[in-house]
C-alpha cells in the first residue's frame, strides 16, 4: 500500500530511530511512520475493544442476554411496546419475522434473530469468539509451523524429506475440505489424543483445526529460509564452539526466521477468521448457542430478504476487521521484511 | 519435457495416494467414537449399524477397510448414502461435476482477463489514480467473505432493485447448457462476477507488483535503450515475465476453487454442484457423501495443479531443471 515516497520516508525514520536502536525498535519506528498501517491499527483496536465491552453492552445498556432464544419478548418502538417476534406475512405464513433495527441502543439496536435475540449484543459476542480463534489459531498455526520449519530445514535429510512429503500432501489438500473433514468427525466427538482432550463443543476444536490446516502455508517458506543460513558462517562458527543442535537452532536460527514468522501473523489472523466465519457459515464452525460472525451471518441467511441488517452487519464486521489486519499485515511486512515471500506473493 | 511430465504426474500419483490415505485415516481411525456410527447418520438403529460394519469391512484389519472403501469408491461405484436410505453417492457427484465446472471455468476466464488487464494497467501508470484503486481493490479481495458478497448481491439483484435495474436477472438456480448458452451464461453471471471480482483483485495487485520489479530489471533497460516503444517494452518484455507467478498461482486457486472454495458461492447463489452437495451432506452428517465430494475434489485439485506445472515447464524451461 505504500508508494516510493512513502518508502523513502519510512526508511528514513528507520534511521531516525538511531543507529544503536535493534531491528526491531527500527521496524516498529517504519511501523509507525506509515500512516496506512497506523489507522488500520487503531480501527482493529476500536473493533476489538467493542467486541471486549460485550458484557458491559449487553447487561447494561441492551438489558438482554444474548445466548437464550427470547420467542415472548417485548421491545419498544416509537413509544409503543411491540413484539419481538411476529407471525411471517410472506409466503405462506409460516414462521416468524423479527423486529428489524431500532436504532435505539437500549433495545434491540440492530432488531432481533429468529429467536428473539439482541442482533447487536450477539454481534460483539460474536466478534469476540471470531478475533479470539483467529488470532489463537494464528498464534499455534505458527507456532507448529516454526518448530517444524526449522526442523526441517536445520538437519535436512530424511527428516526434511519426511516433513516436507507432509507439507505437500495437505498444500494439495483443499484447505475448506481438509477442515470439513476435521470438523466433521470431531465435532461430533471431540478431540481425544494423547493427553489432549477437547470437548466436542468447544471453541478450541475450530481453533486447532484451522491452525492445522494452514501450517504448510506458514513452514514452507521458512524451511526455505532456515536452509539458506546453514551455509552461513556464523552457523558454521556456533558449530565450531560445540554448540548443541537445540542450542543453534534457538539462538543462532529462530533470531533470523522470528521476522517473517511476525509478518505472517496478523495476515495469518485474517485468513484464519475468515475460514472461521466460512466453516460457521457451513455449520462446522462454532457451535450454537455461542456465535461468531459467521454463525450470525448464517442465521441471518434465511432472513435476507426481511431483515437484512443481521447479514449485512455480521458480514462488514468481518470485512472490515479483515481489511484493517490485511493493511497492518502489509505495513509489518513493508517494515520487517520487504522482500518476504508470502502466498504467492500476494 | 517427457521425463519431466512422467516425474510430475508420478509425484501427483504419489500425493493422491497419500490423500486418500489421510482422508480414510480422518474418517476411519480417529480415535473416540465409533466409526460406523458416525457413518449411520443421527440416531440409527441397531440393524443399520449392523448394515454399515458389513458393507464397511469393520471387523477387518485397517489396511483391508481402506481397499474396501477405494472399492466402492473407484472400481463399483456403489457407496450409499445411510442417511437417505439407499442414494448412490457417486451418481450424484457425477450429476453435479458440471455445474461447478461452468462456474469455476467462467469465472476463471473473467477473472484473468480483468487482473492481468487492471494490474498491467496499474503497472504502467504508476502514480495516477488507477493504481492505489487497484490496490484497494487487491485488499478487498482477501478480506471480503465471498459468501457474504453473493448474498449482497443476491439482496441487491432478487429484493431490493429486482424491479428496476436487475429486472432481467433470473431467479437463483442453474439452467443448464441444453437449454441453450444464452439462458446458462445469465443464471450463471452473478456469481461468475463475484468470484472473478475478488480474484481478479488479488491477481492485479499481485501483478503490479511484479511489474514493478520487472521494470527495474536490466533486460527492460536493454529494450529500452534498443528503441523499443514503451509499449512493446511493457506488453512483449515486463508483462512475460511477470506473468509466470500469476500462471502458477492461478493453478493453484482454479484447483482449489473446484476442489472446495467453490462451495460457498454455490451454496449462496443455489447452484446444484459438488458444493452444495457437500453442503447438504453437512446438514445431515450425511458422511459417504462428504468422503466422496472430499475424494473427487481431492484428485481433481491434485490433477489440475500437475497439468498447471507442466504447461509451466512448457513456458519457462528452466522450471525443467528443478
Amino acid at each position: 500500500m505504500t508508494s516510493a515516497a512513502d518508502k523513502a520516508r519510512t526508511a528514513a525514520a528507520g534511521r531516525a530511530a538511531g543507529p544503536s536502536a535493534g531491528p526491531w525498535r527500527r521496524a516498529l519506528a517504519r511501523l509507525r511512520r506509515n500512516r496506512s498501517a497506523v489507522i488500520a491499527a487503531a480501527g482493529l483496536l476500536l473493533i476489538v475493544l467493542a467486541c471486549v465491552l460485550a458484557p458491559v453492552y449487553a447487561g447494561a445498556v441492551a438489558r438482554t442476554d444474548p445466548f437464550t432464544s427470547n420467542a415472548s419478548g417485548t421491545a419498544i418502538v416509537d413509544g409503543q411496546r411491540v413484539p419481538v417476534l411476529a407471525q411471517s406475512t410472506e409466503g405462506l405464513g409460516l414462521g416468524v419475522t423479527p423486529i428489524g433495527p431500532t436504532w435505539d441502543p437500549g433495545s434491540y439496536l440492530l432488531g432481533a434473530d429468529n429467536q428473539g435475540r439482541d442482533v447487536m449484543a450477539r454481534l460483539l459476542y460474536g466478534g469476540r469468539n471470531s478475533l479470539l480463534i483467529g488470532l489463537s489459531s494464528a498464534l499455534l498455526c505458527c507456532a507448529i509451523a516454526t518448530v517444524l520449519g526449522v526442523v526441517a530445514g536445520y538437519f535436512g535429510g530424511w527428516i526434511d524429506a519426511v516433513l516436507s512429503r507432509f507439507f505437500d500432501v495437505v498444500w494439495a489438500f483443499p484447505v475448506y475440505l481438509l477442515a470439513i473433514c476435521l470438523s466433521v468427525v470431531l465435532l461430533t466427538s471431540g478431540l481425544h489424543l494423547g493427553p489432549i482432550h477437547i470437548d466436542a463443543g468447544s471453541l478450541a476444536l475450530p481453533v486447532v483445526i484451522i491452525a492445522l490446516i494452514y501450517v504448510p502455508y506458514v513452514a514452507r517458506p521458512l524451511r526455505g529460509q532456515v536452509m539458506a543460513l546453514r551455509d552461513k558462517e556464523f552457523l558454521h562458527a556456533a558449530v565450531g564452539l560445540g554448540a548443541s543442535d537445540l542450542r543453534i537452532m534457538r539462538r543462532e536460527v529462530l533470531p533470523n526466521v522470528l521476522p517473517t514468522v511476525v509478518v505472517f501473523l496478523p495476515l495469518m489472523t485474517a485468513l484464519n477468521m475468515l475460514t472461521e466465519s466460512a466453516l460457521s457459515f457451513l455449520s462446522v464452525g462454532v457451535q450454537s448457542p455461542d456465535a461468531s460472525w459467521g454463525t450470525i451471518i448464517n442465521d441471518g441467511l434465511a432472513l435476507l430478504y426481511t431483515r437484512p441488517a443481521i447479514t449485512l452487519a455480521a458480514g462488514l464486521c468481518v470485512g472490515l476487521t479483515a481489511v484493517a489486519l490485511n493493511v497492518l499485515g502489509d505495513g509489518v511486512r513493508d517494515a520487517l521484511d520487504p522482500n518476504a515471500r508470502l502466498r504467492g506473493g500476494a | 519435457m517427457i521425463g519431466y511430465i512422467l516425474r510430475r504426474f508420478g509425484a501427483a500419483a504419489l500425493v493422491l495416494f497419500a490423500i486418500s490415505v489421510l482422508v480414510f485415516l480422518i474418517f476411519f481411525a480417529t480415535p473416540g467414537v465409533d466409526p460406523a456410527a458416525r457413518i449411520a447418520g443421527k440416531n440409527a438403529d441397531p440393524a443399520t449399524l449392523e448394515q454399515v460394519r458389513a458393507s464397511f469391512g469393520f471387523d477387518r484389519p485397517l489396511p483391508v477397510q481402506y481397499l474396501m472403501m477405494m472399492k466402492h469408491l473407484f472400481v463399483t461405484h456403489d457407496l450409499t448414502s445411510f442417511v437417505n436410505r439407499g442414494t448412490l453417492v457417486i451418481p450424484q457427484i457425477v450429476e453435479a461435476i458440471p455445474v461447478t465446472l461452468s462456474l469455476v471455468v467462467g469465472a476463471a476466464v473473467i477473472w484473468m482477463v480483468l487482473g492481468v488487464a487492471m494490474g498491467t494497467l496499474a503497472g504502467a501508470m504508476r502514480g495516477t489514480l488507477i493504481d492505489p484503486l487497484v490496490m484497494l481493490l487487491g485488499v478487498f479481495g482477501v478480506s471480503l467473505p465471498v459468501y457474504w458478497l453473493g448474498e449482497v448481491v443476491n439482496l441487491l439483484t432478487q429484493k431490493q432493485l429486482h424491479d428496476s435495474v436487475f429486472s432481467w436477472v433470473p431467479p437463483l438456480g442453474y439452467a443448464p447448457l441444453s437449454q441453450g448458452v444464452g439462458q446458462w451464461a445469465l443464471h450463471l453471471l452473478l456469481p461468475w462476477l463475484t468470484l472473478a471480482l475478488l480474484y481478479a483483485g488479488i491477481y492485479a495487485r499481485l501483478l503490479r507488483g511484479e511489474l514493478a520489479g520487472a521494470l527495474n530489471e536490466d533486460y527492460v533497460r536493454t529494450a529500452r535503450a534498443k528503441g523499443l516503444s514503451e509499449r512493446r517494452v511493457l506488453l512483449r518484455h515486463a508483462l512475460r515475465c511477470s506473468l509466470i507467478p500469476i500462471v502458477s498461482l492461478f493453478g493453484l486457486d482454479f484447483g482449489a476453487l473446484v476442489g472446495g472454495a467453490a462451495l460457498l458461492t454455490e451454496v449462496v447463489f443455489g447452484l446444484p454442484g459438488v458444493g452444495k452437495l457437500t453442503y447438504q451432506a453437512l446438514q445431515n452428517l450425511d458422511l459417504p457423501v462428504i468422503m466422496g465430494t472430499v475424494l473427487y475434489a481431492a484428485f481433481f485439485v491434485v490433477l489440475a495443479n500437475a497439468v498447471v506445472d507442466v504447461v509451466y515447464a512448457r513456458l519457462d524451461p528452466r522450471v525443467r531443471r528443478a
